[in-house]
């Protein structure tokens, strides 16, 4: 087990659910993002502050993410569009669990490659037809994954991962969304 | 006596466990078919015996209302009066009460509710839909009961245990059994905690031997959602992550089936049973719908599923953690004199079931003994 280096300090993290057994108001976070309109449908979003373990955190930089829309759109394509930051958040989550959960059952992994299609049916949002969603219809994730383990226990990490997976679980149950004015 | 099996189940009620599992401390089931299963007037019938037998001095129809601590033990008040004692075994069961999500409250008054407690066979409901949430053994069996009754069913599946009836010719608790898994004791498992909330596995005792797991409920027409989540505006709201539960049962029920192959190897019992057998993934439907719209009368009636708690609003010692679940090391709580017994995992994985009772009851009373002796 002590050969296995997937780079994750599972050690560090089996503590940590230790600690925030009893101290449930520790657990307690809040992730933020702020976002500035740039022209038409390009806007830039930071993310630097965070709350956690009961005090203000900071990530060692601040990233800056443009969103946009395409040229199929008749937009300037100054960044991906929204939606597929959707996937973006859940290939590095489900891989992040992927990496967890293996280092943890003392899997070496080699290489952790993931594919992923979300089907989007875009008359919701163009108001078509009131009967399609605006959202995903269907998301696709296919893993390539080689690792010291068999075909059974690789499918197990897979399931694992999104087991425990924050966006995962995003996607697949409804979340409250208050939106306001300020 | 035997109170939980006359009140809180239902009419079709027997056994998962089969008859030759039925054991009480110098008390098992010696009649004519060892691989059936007990209905509930023979699981009566079984406990009154014992009560017969063991010349236990019970005290029916007395209700406990309060236990406290006092200098050398503790003061109880039942219905019946008071009693005084130096030593406690809290035997009243993990499934006092029917455990629902808090968003019952939301679901529209025009839809039916009811518990495991209430329900007592499909005739009891009006014709419609019902919607059954949860499949676990409570789940897949009412499902499946009321889809023969000709009604739509819907079942909202979260996660589950997956088993075959009967696996290479025996009853897979045959195997749980013989093999050793259900011996496992409570400090030797790596997540106890996540142990004792496993949920019941997908079984049914019929005289038929079958099997009851999703691909049986969906080819009876029973449609699968996933695991319900909310209620928004009257809505059902499902979780679309039904694949991974149906992926993580499926993988979690192979390896099961290889550490019986495993054992029936190297214990040179492959002989006396049939070759090893695999069973087909559950089958994922084409679209499940993540809502339903709980106004539509679609569904007249929900069946809540989702699993049953103890009660310990009678116990005022202060053992009882932020879940409502009695704190315990192996049936021995945390106030000098207090024992557990029938709780899930309690010792060992067999804890959970009626036969489990027998090693629990010796260890945990052998500690209380002893408990008794040092403090005279
Ligand atoms: C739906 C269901 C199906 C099951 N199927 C099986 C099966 O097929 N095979 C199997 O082996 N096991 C099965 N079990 C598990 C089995 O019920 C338990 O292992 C067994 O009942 C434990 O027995 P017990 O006497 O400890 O608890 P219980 O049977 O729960 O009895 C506890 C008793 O204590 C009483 N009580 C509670 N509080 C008080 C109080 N304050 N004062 C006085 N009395 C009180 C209750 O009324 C009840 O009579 C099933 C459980 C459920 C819920």
């Amino acid at each position: 087990m002590t050969a296995v280096t997937n780079g994750v300090n599972v050690q560090a993290l089996l503590d940590a659910r230790e600690v925030l057994k009893g101290a449930p108001e520790a657990a307690q976070f809040v992730w933020r993002a702020s976002s500035r309109w740039q022209n038409g449908v390009h806007s830039t979003t930071t993310v630097k502050e965070f709350f956690g373990l009961g005090q203000e955190q900071s990530h060692k930089r601040e990233a800056v993410f443009d969103a946009d829309h395409p040229e199929v759109f008749a937009a300037e394509d100054n960044g991906i569009t929204p939606i597929e930051y959707l996937l973006v958040g859940l290939a590095s989550c489900l891989t992040a669990g992927v990496a967890s959960v293996a280092q943890n059952r003392g899997i070496q992994l080699r290489s952790v490659e993931a594919t992923l299609e979300g089907k989007h049916d875009i008359r919701g949002i163009l108001g078509v037809d009131g009967d399609v969603r605006n959202g995903f219809n269907d998301i696709k994730v296919t893993f390539n994954i080689d690792a010291d383990a068999s075909k059974q226990d690789i499918e197990a990490l897979v399931a694992q991962s999104q087991k425990r997976s924050a966006v995962f679980d995003a996607l697949t149950n409804p979340t409250n969304v208050t939106v306001e004015v300020a | 006596m035997a109170n939980s099996w006359r009140r809180e189940r239902w009419d079709s009620f027997r056994l998962l466990t089969p008859n030759w599992q039925s054991r009480l401390p110098g008390h098992r089931y010696e009649g004519p078919d060892p691989d059936g299963y007990m209905t509930m007037g023979e699981v009566t019938e079984f406990i009154e015996r014992f009560a017969t037998l063991s010349r236990a001095p019970v005290r029916t129809g007395t209700n406990v209302t309060s236990v406290r601590r006092t200098d050398d033990g503790y003061q109880v008040t039942t219905s019946r009066g008071e009693i005084r004692c130096r030593t406690i075994v809290i035997a009243s069961g993990a499934c006092n009460l029917p455990a629902l999500p808090e968003f019952a409250d939301a679901v529209p008054d025009s839809v039916e509710q009811l518990t495991p407690f209430d329900y007592r066979g499909p005739g009891q409901l009006p014709d419609g839909g019902v919607l059954v949430v949860g499949a676990s053994a409570t789940g897949v069996q009412l499902a499946a009961e009321l889809r023969r009754s000709g009604r739509p069913v819907i079942l909202s599946v979260g996660e589950h245990v997956r088993m075959p009836r009967t696996y290479r010719g025996r009853d897979v608790l045959w195997w749980m059994d013989a093999s050793g898994v259900w011996d496992e004791r409570f400090d030797e498992i790596d997540d106890l905690s996540r142990a004792r909330r496993l949920p019941s596995p997908q079984l049914v005792g019929t005289p038929e031997r079958t099997t009851l797991d999703l691909n049986t409920l969906a080819s009876m027409g029973v449609e699968m959602v996933g695991r319900w989540a909310a209620v928004r505006d009257g809505r059902a709201l499902f979780s679309g992550g039904l694949r991974n539960v149906f992926s993580l049962a499926d993988l979690k029920m192979e390896r099961l089936l290889d550490t019986f192959d495993e054992w029936a190897k190297t214990h040179g019992r492959d002989a006396e049973v049939e070759p090893p057998e695999r069973f087909a993934p559950t089958r994922v439907p084409e679209a499940a719908r993540l809502q339903l719209d709980l106004r539509s009368g679609e569904v007249i009636a929900i069946i809540w599923a989702t699993g049953f708690r103890p009660d310990y609003g009678w116990l005022d010692v202060p053992v009882i953690d932020a879940k409502g679940r009695l704190r315990h090391e192996g049936g021995v709580v945390d106030s000098p004199g207090l024992y557990a017994l029938g709780l899930p995992v309690l010792r060992r994985r067999r804890s959970s079931f009626i036969h489990g009772v027998e090693a629990d009851a010796r260890e945990v009373v052998e500690h209380l003994a002893r408990q008794l002796a040092v403090r005279r």
